[in-house]
């Protein structure tokens, strides 16, 4: 591949701290052993279905997990280790999260002011609000006075305004209508084209599809496929894991077929491979755990998988 | 990992229902010391005047030589028993009146909300000193007077929280069934007031006792030599000029502590009863 | 704007409504005394025959039924005549008028050291929610709200005046001196302690209130995505924190007069202070009935004022009922 990796996170682990009894702790894996990156000019989406700690991954990266919260592995932002000192530069700035809706913004505070931030300017503003067609007069109004499109305008205005090179996307359209939906992903597509990189983390498949380059497929705290969009247009066979596949018998247009089981908790998970206990094609290898590993242009964590 | 969560609640709990009765165990014994107690021993002794503390005399004594550590707890024990006494009337009153409002609605909830801002637009002080004046003083105006300004706030809890329940979508679908209105009042009602009167009743001790405190400081209600710990604190006052600081403190610190356990009680209570409400 | 107008104009009436009670209650209290206002008029001791005092009694209007009693209280009332107090021989708008600055200022001294130390403590021991200066401020507000006024006064006065000499004991002027010749300084002097003392009871209050709201908005969405934008926790604080929490602060720091008023009275009597609340207990005490009448109604008005700019700041300051409902 030609362009750069501008985030590439590997093998990271999230996990929290729950007191038990006295002294005794219990380890709280909600992500576990992740790889992902994502280039410049395009869009990853990191799906998955919801509760499947998605949003902590967006605030690992950010560096603004709780502090009961435990972090391993590494983050590479443009080839350079981005530790917490690192977050901390770069938050807000070059890194940019677009939250999921308006009760991201202070309800207090006029929504001009909350676009320029912290150490924004005025003029910078006005430009952002003309680049999204958002009138003059918005930048007067609260949070709760917007309306469902100019919120999502707002929302990405506050992440463009800072020229950002990775914009982190949670969840950035729920409960909106079909046409807002698209248009919303339309900015996230321009802001791809223009050479940001995009990881849009949602429970959505089928809209990822339709605008992001490349999907990671997200089980139980971590990666289990990473694959061209593509691919999933091509058809099962051109899928890798045995849960992508079972996601694309999953969807309405390919057979409904829903999945058996459920997620494991996060406090109780397999020991080997994560999807071991719901996957039909199991066989010993699966005890032990698998890694990423390239398989037909993709990444797979499947042992099995061919 | 259910097993340990259930082991350290039920740890809290323990831990929480031994505080609480340790502290009931320290105010029973301070009340049931200053009834059973013999005057004798705050009785003035001449031979004893303005002593400063030492073992004989932990608290010192006054200028009648009158040894101020039992003087104190006898205070300490009208103290409690008075506003005990005051906060149970104000709070049956509150239960009364709150049920009342809730379940008969229309003008008579409108009446009760409307003595309930009137009187809560009084500051206290001034509703007790009013009451009190209008009983003649003595001890039933204390009573009296406390009882009368600590209704509101806890009528407008119980008030609310009926209202709650009635409209709660599993009793209306209950009172569809066929179930009648008593046995809605003991199967839903009641379960859920219990609690907050409880949790208000034993909240409305140490305001009640702060301020029976506040009005015999104020020469309001009881006669001028009982040992009330107010009227002690306000002959402290008289006598301030001398410098004995012993008067001042101690009698102080004895109410301030009383005080602070009965809020201590309170939120053990609470936590007991009410474990939603109750943060970590 | 109309909504903001609507709001104030039935906060108005139900107010009046209120008042009007209180005034019926605080009089009838009052009447209902045993206390017999011509032996409280006379001296217990005095030997005024039986005809002089039927006389005043005449005067006074003692005979007539309450109701009637009560409105011609009232008509003299709106005319701004409050009768004439019984223990100071003056009319009670008078005692009333010299009194009310004294006061008004005590409390306004110690509602705003006690409005801005409670916030301060409050917000900083928020932010540092579980760090060992939380925990002090936490213990600090426990002990301190059960802590009597009067009690705090007497140590003050202990400490400061009697071991110390730093203050006087008592008198919001030096003994002897005209009202007029005493000097601001001198005026402050004697106001110092009596407004710590006010304050301190305050600070609990507002500091736990503020404290928990600088806890929950700390979780609060907008403030994770304030600092995935970069901001610093102060910056957080500064930015977000103060104004989300403000509005209920100043709203629950108007609202505290009622205690404030009720800890003035204790104050000030610990302090001699000559204002209304030691007005009011040696009104109360002695039997003085028209004093101790005008002095409930000016504590009552009071509360109601601060209630009512409670209601009414709550509304111009959150943009939320000022500028109600969509506009996209």
């Amino acid at each position: 591949m030609s362009t750069a990796n501008i985030l590439d996170v590997r093998n990271l682990s999230v996990s929290f701290l729950m007191y038990g009894r006295g002294l005794e702790q219990k380890e709280l894996n909600v992500i576990s052993d992740l790889s992902v990156a994502v280039k410049e000019g395009e869009i990853l989406a990191v799906a998955g279905s919801s509760g499947s700690g998605k949003s902590l991954l967006a605030n690992a990266i950010l560096g603004i997990l709780p502090s009961n919260a435990r972090v391993k592995g590494e983050m590479l932002y443009c080839g350079k280790k981005l530790d917490s000192k690192q977050q901390q530069r770069l938050r807000g700035k070059e890194i940019a999260l677009v939250p999921q809706s308006v009760g991201y913004l202070d309800p207090l505070m006029k929504v001009g002011q909350q676009v320029i931030g912290a150490d924004g300017c005025r003029e910078k503003q006005e430009a952002v609000f003309k680049k999204y067609g958002l009138a003059d007069f918005v930048k007067k109004l609260y949070p709760f006075q917007l309306s469902g499109g100019m919120a999502r305008r707002v929302l990405v205005s506050t992440a463009v305004i800072g020229d950002a090179k990775l914009i982190i996307a949670d969840e950035p359209t729920p409960g909106l209508s079909k046409e807002i939906a698209q248009t919303a992903m339309g900015h996230f597509r321009s802001l791809a084209d223009e050479g940001c990189a995009v990881m849009l983390i949602t429970h959505d498949l089928d809209l990822a599809l339709a605008y992001a380059d490349r999907i990671a497929v997200f089980y139980a705290g971590t990666t289990v496929e990473i694959a061209a969009a593509k691919d999933f247009r091509a058809g099962v066979d051109a899928l890798r894991h045995p849960y992508t596949k079972a996601l694309w018998r999953a969807m309405p247009h390919n057979g409904f077929q829903p999945i058996e089981g459920s997620q494991p908790y996060a406090g109780d998970l397999p020991k080997g491979c994560l999807f071991a206990p719901r996957c039909p094609q199991r066989t010993e290898a699966c005890e032990e755990k698998p890694s990423m590993r390239p398989l037909r242009g993709g990444e797979v964590c499947c042992s099995n998988a061919t | 990992m259910k097993n340990l969560r259930m082991n350290s609640k039920l740890n809290r709990r323990t831990k929480t229902v031994v505080l609480a009765g340790v502290i009931i165990l320290l105010l029973v014994s301070i009340s049931i010391f200053g009834i059973v107690m013999s005057p004798e021993l705050y009785a003035p002794d001449y031979s004893a005047k303005k002593m400063v503390p030492s073992f004989t005399h932990p608290f010192g004594t006054d200028y009648l030589g009158r040894d101020m550590f039992f003087r104190s707890m006898k205070g300490l024990s009208t103290s409690i028993l008075i506003g005990m006494l005051a906060a149970t009337v104000s709070a049956f009153m509150a239960l009364a009146l709150g049920l009342l409002a809730a379940t008969a609605g229309g003008w008579v909830d409108k009446v009760v909300s409307y003595f309930v801002d009137l009187f809560m637009g009084v500051p206290h002080m001034v509703l007790l000193m009013l009451i009190s004046f209008m009983l003649g003083g003595g001890l039933k105006g204390v009573i009296i007077g406390v009882a009368v300004t600590h209704w509101p706030n806890l009528t407008r809890i119980i008030r609310g929280e009926v209202m709650q329940v009635r409209n709660a979508q599993y009793v209306k679908a209950s009172r569809k069934f066929g179930t009648s209105k008593l046995q809605v009042a003991l199967r839903h009602i009641v379960p859920h007031v219990l609690p907050q009167f409880i949790i208000g009743l034993i909240l409305l001790f140490p305001h009640a006792i702060l301020h029976e405190a506040g009005l015999t400081f104020l020469g309001f209600g009881l006669p001028i030599d009982a040992p009330a710990i107010g009227i002690i604190l306000s002959e402290a006052l008289k006598h301030i000029a001398t410098g004995m600081w012993w008067l001042v403190f101690f009698p102080g610190v004895m109410l301030v502590i009383v005080v602070m356990l009965f809020d201590k009680l309170g939120e053990q209570i609470k936590l007991l009863m009410d474990p939603g409400s109750a943060q970590e | 704007m109309n909504q903001l107008l609507k709001q104030a104009i039935s906060t108005l009436i139900r107010m009046v409504l209120l008042l009007v009670g209180v005034s019926m209650v605080t009089f009838l209290l009052v009447i209902s005394s045993p206390i017999d206002p011509i032996d409280a008029y006379v001296g217990a001791e005095s030997n005024v025959s039986q005809e002089q005092r039927d006389n005043i009694a005449e005067y006074w209007g003692l005979n007539n039924p309450p109701v009637e009693r009560y409105f011609t209280w009232l008509s003299n009332l709106i005319k701004g005549d409050m009768g004439t107090s019984i223990s100071y021989q003056k009319p009670v708008t008078e005692i009333l008028g010299s009194r009310f600055l004294a006061s008004l200022t005590l409390m306004a001294v110690a509602w705003l050291l006690s409005g801005i130390f409670g916030f301060l403590l409050g917000v900083m021991s928020g932010a540092m929610q579980g760090s060992i200066f939380d925990k002090c401020v936490k213990a600090l507000c426990f002990v301190l709200s059960s802590t009597p006024t009067f009690w705090i006064g007497l140590l003050f006065l202990m400490l400061f005046s009697v071991v110390l000499g730093w203050f006087p004991i008592g008198l919001s002027v030096p003994i002897g001196k005209l009202s007029s010749e005493v000097t601001l300084l001198e005026r402050v002097h004697h106001l110092i302690l009596p407004a710590f003392t006010l304050s301190i009871t305050g600070i609990s209050g507002i500091a736990l209130h503020t404290r928990q709201k600088i806890i929950d908005v700390l979780k609060m969405d907008y403030v994770l995505f304030a600092k995935a934008r970069g901001e610093s926790k102060w910056t957080l604080i500064r930015r977000h924190g103060l104004r989300n929490i403000a509005i209920p602060a100043i709203t629950l720091q108007f609202a505290s007069i009622s205690e404030l008023f009720g800890g003035s009275v204790l104050a000030e009597n610990v302090f001699s202070y000559p204002g209304l609340g030691s007005a009011a207990s040696a009104a109360g005490l002695k039997g003085d009935v028209p004093l101790l009448l005008g002095i409930a109604l000016c504590s009552v008005l009071f509360v109601f004022a601060g209630n009512l700019i409670a209601n009414l700041l709550y509304g111009i300051l959150n943009p939320q009922i000022r500028e109600g409902g969509k506009l996209g």
